[in-house]
């Protein structure tokens, strides 16, 4: 073919265009930028947990952009990194998928995961290319027992969070004068509240709380009017509910409605009683509410951000925003530390060092042997007015727990 | 309606294992997913396709599959290749219980389709409130490669095995076209009190078709288990697969032998191609999905087997009134 | 065990509840008896149904119950649209066509619903939402009464549709004998869609019935598919009072065995009941030969 010459120089002039502007635009990269960084995110972009998914992405972004503008990865000279989502559709298959994509995509590790059906096959996928795992909010205590070596966990486990939960609740019982002596407890009948409620049976006798009910349910629960019923008859003191969002909505709504009321709820990792959504739809039905769950740094000016980002885009925020912005930041420094962007140095760089924990209240993240974030904790929050305020532990709460609620 | 020769069969599978040795990732790990839900619509289509027994509720089957794998390996230590063959033996037998019961009272159409569907319902219900099957965490199998476990470094070969299985559902398929109980079960299809007439003992075919049915999506579920290693109630015995394994033979073409296996590969690799088209707005894939399933149905009624067919992309073998 | 109060409080929100699902599967049984179809489009067109009230309550400030009278009609435009340019033409009228098209018609649905609302739950306030009905000791959800009022109005309302208005006769002869029905001049399509679109249009009913006490998000109306399958079945396929009184009677059972058993295992009674039905007498309550 002929070449044309006005179009080649045309072409040639446009070219030193773009390469002027940039120029202007970013004086300090004349030298050839360093390759990007890839990060895989793994999160429900769509099916039944796309909000959690949504949330999550929008930390993870936030974290990118923030570390890139403060000059990206220094050890790899200023290289930025690059946030890949892959959307696990809310189910294990799409999970494993999506984290087979994510691989061919050349990611350097993958980080969330979010369900624990979902991180269980998806870092077993990941574990197949030694691509480090770094699961978020994914609870159940055999994602880390399984020795793979890829798999780190960045959130308390079960066990961890129900020891922190229990804990708090002996505390707030006593220093109330110990007005709880019954507990009922609630839960959806899947592996989460399941395994919750197995736990807390097993625990709360011999810290002298009586048992008077475990009610299971399924999800999606059509009513929650026989759960409400059987708690009005047996009057516990306490419930304890460990369900998703809407299960949650439903039982509080139905309990304002058969005006049980009980001196308090105590969730564990509570579907909706740290949401600010059902703070916001229902204040009345969510009053006092206590959760112990995933929580950012309430004092952190970070924290602020992330909320004015979530509402700024039509949202209720919740924890998975600030938990994927620390994934990302603890995944940076990782990257800093192995000074190289090699799956089995980042591995190594995980393994042996300390980390801070973004914005989650773990002081420095460290991970055991079995790749479990050892100073992870949750915190115990409560639904104070129209907002959720932190009330355990001492260092992080920001209000004095109102308990209990109902005289 | 097309009979493809044995020939052919082989030469597809071949051809399907010769393109799983250049496959890796991503490509890899989906055309196993294909392979899983293409024998687990092979063993509805036999019951659905041929006998023309509509079931939705296969996840029954598969469930067994998938559970005897699990809980035999981790409960009892029994080798995977042990507890393979008992997951398929046990799938026949959920299928002859189910299929006695419902046969016995005469159930067909509508009215057998829902009743596969509350006895998967119930299989999932129990599943996830019983100890024995792990409950509601599920069960998670043990990581370790070799032959012995029925887990490989390298999935190649475990996509060969599930290629190998699938080979299986197409020779299952194709007997079924040229033995007398495939003729019977075709011939219940089209008019049972005809068939009864003439002397074909209904129930008996019927148990048949559902055992054998009920074995090849056991063989589905057991395969499952062991690739993605962990598996719950919802996983095993939920309407997903129920709906995947029926739409995969219908969308293929019910009632023949090829039409479970394309209609997954096209299905999933639908799936897998839209999913691009999301744009950041979460469930624009999956609609598009929908919208080339039902303009797929709407163009090609008797499956993509037929519309190949009559675009004259396959030479036709042998023809019989449908 | 429970005191008498509880067990009679269970039972009687539970026939109130089981109204609900009556009118849900209300639509299910009229389509299964004219059109021979098992609609899986049912549980994604009531979330569509349920999202239209939501819309009208919390963007519009209206009454959920003034609602229904707005969303009623457009959710029977849409039913018959949906069966006389879409599901009548594409499924060919073959079974397997007609479960793969409203199968794919929930999926579309349930992900435009997704992509235009996200997966958030939306609730709705309105001034019942907590009301209950004080009878003696015992409270009633207000929500749930009215639910049950219009429930067995509205199956009345059908009723008296089918049996008094050109339309009601021509569907009930195309249900009988479709072939005699259009060989006089009846148009099937049209009667098909007017069946679909009167499913349809129950669902809206059911959808304002539903959202004072109720949530919605993509996925909600599958909550119901199932329990208005049994109810279906128990109550006779194509049959109205078969529906109403299954419906109730499911309402109950499941308050039972949720207030014995627990939510979780009580489940399993409604399916039980869901196959013995089946395998003892498939025709149901109040079922035609099958």
């Amino acid at each position: 073919m002929r070449r044309h010459p006005k179009s080649l120089s045309r072409r040639t002039v446009l070219k030193s265009g773009v390469a002027l502007t940039s120029m202007l635009a970013a004086p300090g990269l004349l030298r050839a930028e360093p390759a990007p960084v890839k990060v895989g995110l793994l999160q429900p972009i769509s099916g039944a947990f796309a909000l959690d998914g949504d949330l999550a992405k929008i930390g993870a972004e936030f974290a990118v952009k923030e570390i890139n503008e403060a000059g990206g990865i220094k050890a790899l000279g200023g290289a930025k990194l690059e946030l890949i989502v892959g959307d696990s559709r809310s189910n294990a298959e799409a999970g494993a998928q999506a984290t087979e994509e994510l691989q061919s995509a050349g990611v350097a590790a993958v980080l969330g995961g979010f369900a624990s059906g979902i991180a269980l096959t998806a870092t077993q996928t990941a574990s197949r290319y030694d691509l480090p795992f770094v699961v978020d909010c994914a609870v159940a205590d055999t994602i880390t027992e399984r020795g793979l070596k890829n798999t780190f966990r960045f959130n308390p486990n079960f066990s961890m969070a129900t020891a922190v939960a229990l804990k708090n609740l002996v505390k707030l019982n006593d220093d109330a004068g110990k007005p709880i002596k019954t507990v009922a407890i609630v839960h959806e009948d899947g592996l989460f509240g399941s395994g919750l409620a197995k736990i807390m049976q097993e625990k709360l006798p011999p810290l002298g709380f009586q048992i008077v009910e475990t009610i299971a349910h399924p999800t999606p629960a059509r009513d929650m009017t026989n759960v409400v019923l059987r708690l009005r008859a047996l009057n516990p003191d306490l419930i304890v509910p460990s369900h998703y969002f809407n299960e949650f909505v439903l039982m509080a709504r139905t309990l304002q409605q058969q005006r049980v009321r009980p001196k308090g709820i105590y969730a564990v990792f509570g579907g909706a009683a740290s949401s600010y959504r059902f703070v916001n739809e229902f204040p009345e039905a969510a009053q006092g509410v206590m959760d112990c769950n995933h929580w950012g740094d309430p004092k952190s000016p970070i924290t602020a951000k992330l909320r004015e980002t979530v509402t700024a885009a039509g949202k209720f925020y919740a924890y998975n925003t600030p938990i994927n912005y620390s994934l990302v930041k603890v995944f940076a420094q990782a990257v800093e530390k192995a000074g190289s962007a090699d799956r089995a140095k980042i591995i190594e760089a995980l393994a042996a060092n300390e980390f801070d924990s973004g914005i989650m209240p773990y002081g420095k993240t460290k991970f055991d042997a079995k790749g479990q974030n050892a100073s992870a904790l949750p915190l115990n929050t409560q639904v104070q007015g129209k907002d959720i305020k932190v009330i355990y532990p001492a260092e992080y709460a920001e209000a004095k727990p109102v308990f209990p609620i109902n005289g | 309606m097309t009979r493809p020769r044995l020939a052919t069969l082989a030469i597809i599978v071949v051809a399907l294992g010769v393109i799983a040795f250049a496959l890796s990732g991503a490509l890899l790990n989906l055309m196993i997913f294909m392979m899983i839900i293409a024998l687990a619509a092979q063993g509805w289509n036999i019951l659905g396709g041929y006998a023309g027994l509509s079931s939705f509720g296969h996840a029954a089957f598969f469930g067994a599959g998938a559970y005897a794998m699990a809980v035999l390996q981790t409960r009892f230590g029994v080798n995977a290749w042990v507890a393979l063959v008992i997951g398929i033996a046990l799938g026949a037998l959920v299928g002859a219980f189910i299929g006695f019961l419902s046969f016995r009272s005469g159930l067909k159409g509508s009215y057998f389709a829902l009743i596969t569907l509350a006895f998967a319902e119930v299989a999932r219900i129990v599943a996830n409130s019983t100890n024995f099957t792990g409950g509601a965490a599920g069960i998670l199998l043990k990581l370790q490669n070799g032959l012995p476990y029925l887990q490989f470094a390298d999935r190649r070969y475990f996509l060969l095995i599930a290629l190998g299985f699938v080979a299986i559902g197409l020779v299952v398929s194709w007997w079924l076209e040229h033995s007398r109980f495939g003729a019977y079960l075709v011939a219940l299809r089209e008019n049972e009190q005809a068939a009864q007439a003439l002397g074909v003992d209904v129930f008996a075919v019927k148990m048949k078709a559902i055992a054998i049915s009920g074995a090849l999506t056991a063989a589905a579920g057991c395969l499952y288990a062991q690739n993605y290693l962990f598996i719950d109630a919802n996983v095993a015995f939920g309407s997903w697969i129920s709906i995947e394994a029926l739409f995969a033979a219908i969308v293929g073409g019910s009632g023949t032998v090829l039409g479970p296996l394309i209609g997954a590969i096209v299905l999933l690799g639908l799936g897998e191609l839209t999913k691009g088209l999301s744009h950041g707005i979460p469930g624009m894939d999956l609609m598009v999905f929908g919208v080339i399933l039902v303009l797929s149905v709407a163009f090609s009624p008797n499956g993509l087997v037929m519309l190949m067919k009559s675009l004259g992309l396959r030479a036709p073998a042998k023809e019989r009134e449908a | 065990m429970y005191s008498p109060q509880i067990v009679v409080e269970a039972l009687l929100n539970g026939l109130m509840l089981g109204a609900i699902y009556a009118l849900i599967a209300l639509g299910l049984t009229l389509i299964y008896g004219v059109l021979h179809i098992v609609n899986f489009a049912h549980g994604a067109l009531l979330t569509v149904a349920m999202f239209m009230v939501w819309l009208a309550c919390a963007q519009y400030g209206m009454d959920p119950y003034l609602a229904i009278l707005f969303v009623a009609p457009v959710m029977f435009a849409l039913g018959y649209v949906l069966q006389r340019f879409i599901i009548g033409p594409a499924s060919h009228g073959k079974d397997n066509g007609i479960l793969l098209v409203t199968l794919g018609l929930s999926i579309i649905i349930e992900n435009a619903l997704l992509a235009a609302f996200q997966s958030d739950t939306r609730t709705i306030t309105s001034d019942y939402s907590f009301r209950v009905v004080e009878i003696g000791p015992l409270l009633l959800s207000f929500p749930r009464v009215v639910g049950f009022g219009v429930t067995i109005a509205t199956t009345l309302l059908l009723w008296l549709v089918l049996h008094q208005t050109d339309i009601g006769k021509a569907i009930r002869a195309v249900a009988k004998e479709k072939l005699g029905a259009s060989l006089v001049g009846i148009s099937v399509p049209h009667v098909y869609a007017m069946t679909f679109a009167i499913g349809c249009a129950c669902l809206a009913v059911a959808a304002g019935l539903l959202m004072p006490s109720f949530y919605v998000s993509p996925k909600t109306g599958a909550a119901f598919v199932l329990v208005a399958f049994t109810i279906v079945v128990l109550g006779g396929m194509g049959s109205i009072p078969g529906a109403l009184i299954g419906g109730l009677l499911i309402g109950v059972v499941e308050a039972a065995s949720s207030l014995f058993l627990g939510d979780s295992l009580g489940q399993i009674g409604i399916f039980l009941i869901f196959i013995v039905t089946l395998l003892v007498r498939p025709t149901g309550l109040f079922g035609a030969r099958a």
